[in-house]
């Protein structure tokens, strides 16, 4: 049986591996990938809290984090779309339009 | 089945308004199909909201809050009083908008049902009693809002705009969802109420890791809000988005981010107010210096109003540090008349945008009242408003708040707000001299239309109104928060 805690550090690693590839890479698709990492550590955490208490809560939200995170991936990769049709580029550094 | 689990048809009842809305958007993508005229589709959402606004009215009254889908949907007095705040955002952005995005040509009906879903996102939001359901709401505004932001995709910096507001929103919604699974993990349950209960049962009120999902929890919502220091994304997608969906967006999501927080502060982490009030002050303090400050270098007049309305919301955030009910009754009343004033004042924008001219300088202000008197002392109006000058109904809002943060003893924090209320004053003022002192350069066009005239009607009757005769709102809203 692994223990509850081993469940919490791997969420915990996760979801920074996640913050951190949002904040240092400048690659949007990258970004993209992180983001969704952190939103599976949170899904990860969730159905090992919901095991341990034995309490549905968590796993009726990580099925709800499932479907909103589609929604917003292809929310998020049409936006992506529209913008490099204007300005083909995918690096952060370059988008740089508004400012000041 | 017993009767404890299954659902009648009663028990959505406090969901009336909300599925209103929600058809009322649905109705209009059908309508966009058959009707050519967008004006139709415009006139059947604001139908569709009155709709929702009278069901509101209808349930409201009764002195118990009603609960609705196992206790995860609460019908109350504040939930009622942010909706009134959200519908009347959506009828006037609606108004603003209907001439406007025929000039951005893109004038299509899906752009009133994205606005309809966002503000249905928004309701359920503020009536969420349970995590699950917050965060749910919370998708869906944001999600509707990143299209609208992007809504003009011909245009390079709206697709900027939605681009940054994209990955900034779903970053920040990743931390709130990370607070929700640690908040969870320690107590058991998502239902907002019994989270307070079980703090106390447990007695975990000083552990540290219910300290960081509440800490993570704020940071998701200062993010909504556009708290300072993490307010970067709000000016470039104030600046790029079409400017209705600039109104629509400085006022909807910041309301809906201050009724969650309201609630999820006061209900579920009600115990650790100390912690919760040590995060916040820094906060307000940073938010207030950073949007008078910079908005004073601004020439773009959106990015100007951008931060201001952060510096507004670190003046709205003092009511929640006040930490009483009261408080949160001094924010709500501030975001009601902000929504007037702000909306009017980029109402002001929308009409200066011609075919061919943004008219999004500062400099395009310049000499205003000598060719459009009417336009440039509304203009006038709602700046003063925004400076909380009295008598116009910013100086009753910003009153209000700065008493209830001095009756829990941050006299301090009342001074700071006053000091930077007044260096706001400057950019404020700065437009209505343009506009007043200085020649006309080129020759202004003003566009208009019969629902931008009832919308700059309504604004600015409701801010002259509200600033001589604030007792009406303050009634209304003390009845609906305070009972």
């Amino acid at each position: 049986m692994v223990p509850l805690s081993w469940y919490i550090m791997l969420s915990a690693v996760m979801f920074s591996i996640g913050v951190f590839g949002f904040l240092a890479r400048r690659n949007l698709i990258i970004m993209f990938i992180s983001l969704e990492l952190m939103l599976n550590s949170v899904n990860v955490s969730l159905v090992a809290f919901s095991h341990y208490l034995q309490s549905m809560n968590g796993q009726i939200l990580v099925f709800f984090v499932i479907t909103v995170a589609a929604a917003e991936a292809a929310i998020g990769l049409a936006i992506l779309i529209a913008y490099y049709k204007n300005n083909p580029t995918i690096k952060v550094d370059e988008i740089n339009l508004l400012k000041g | 089945m017993d009767a404890g689990t299954t659902l009648t048809i009663m028990d959505i009842r406090p969901f009336v308004p909300e599925l209103t809305l929600l058809c009322a958007g649905l109705i209009l993508i059908l309508l966009d199909l058959i009707v050519k005229r967008k004006e139709i589709v415009a006139a059947v959402g604001v139908a569709g909201t009155i709709a929702a606004l009278y069901a509101t009215y209808k349930l409201f009254g009764y002195a118990q809050p009603q609960y609705a889908f196992f206790d995860m949907f609460v019908l109350d007095g504040y939930s009622s009083f942010f909706k009134l705040i959200f519908y009347l955002n959506l009828i006037l952005t609606i108004c603003i908008s209907v001439k406007f995005m025929e000039i951005e040509k893109a004038s299509c009906g899906e752009y009133y049902s994205l606005l309809i879903f966002a503000t249905s996102g928004m309701m359920i939001m503020a009536s969420a009693a349970d995590l699950i359901v917050l965060y749910l709401g919370l998708e869906l505004m944001a999600l509707s809002t990143y299209i609208l932001a992007g809504l003009t995709r011909k245009r390079h910096r709206s697709n900027e705009a939605a681009l940054k507001y994209f990955f900034l929103g779903a970053f920040s919604s990743g931390f709130l969802l990370y607070g929700i699974s640690l908040t969870f993990g320690l107590t058991g349950t998502t239902n907002i109420r019994d989270i307070a209960h079980a703090i106390y049962a447990l007695n975990v009120m000083d552990s540290p890791i219910l300290y960081l999902g509440m800490i993570f929890i704020v940071v998701a919502f200062g993010f909504k809000i556009a708290l300072a220091p993490f307010h970067m994304w709000a000016p470039d997608v104030y600046e790029g988005a079409p400017t209705s969906i600039t109104a629509f967006m400085s006022v909807g999501p910041k309301a809906a981010g201050f009724a969650v927080l309201g609630r999820v502060l006061f209900d579920a982490f009600g115990g650790m107010q100390v912690q919760w009030t040590s995060v916040l002050i820094p906060m307000a303090v940073l938010t207030m210096a950073l949007g008078s400050i910079i908005a004073l270098s601004q020439t773009n007049i959106k990015r100007m109003l951008a931060y201001s309305s952060i510096a507004h919301a670190g003046y709205m955030l003092l009511g929640v540090i006040a930490g009483t009910p009261e408080g949160l009754t001094s924010t709500a009343n501030y975001l009601m008349i902000y929504t007037f004033m702000n909306i009017g004042a980029f109402a002001i924008v929308i009409m200066l945008r011609r075919e061919g001219f943004r008219g999004e300088n500062i400099e395009d202000f310049k000499g205003l009242s000598k060719s459009h008197p009417l336009a440039a002392a509304l203009m006038l109006i709602f700046m003063f408003s925004l400076t909380g000058i009295p008598p116009t109904a910013g100086f009753v809002g910003k009153f209000y708040v700065f008493m209830e943060l001095i009756n829990s003893g941050y006299t301090y924090l009342a001074v700071i707000a006053v000091v930077f209320s007044a260096i706001s004053a400057f950019f404020y003022l700065r437009i209505v001299m343009y506009m007043y002192m200085k020649d006309p350069g080129e020759e202004i066009v003003i566009t208009t239309s019969p629902s931008m005239s009832i919308a700059l009607a309504i604004t600015c009757v409701m801010v002259l109104i509200l600033g001589v005769f604030p007792s009406f709102l303050l009634n209304l809203v003390r009845y609906s928060i305070l009972g």
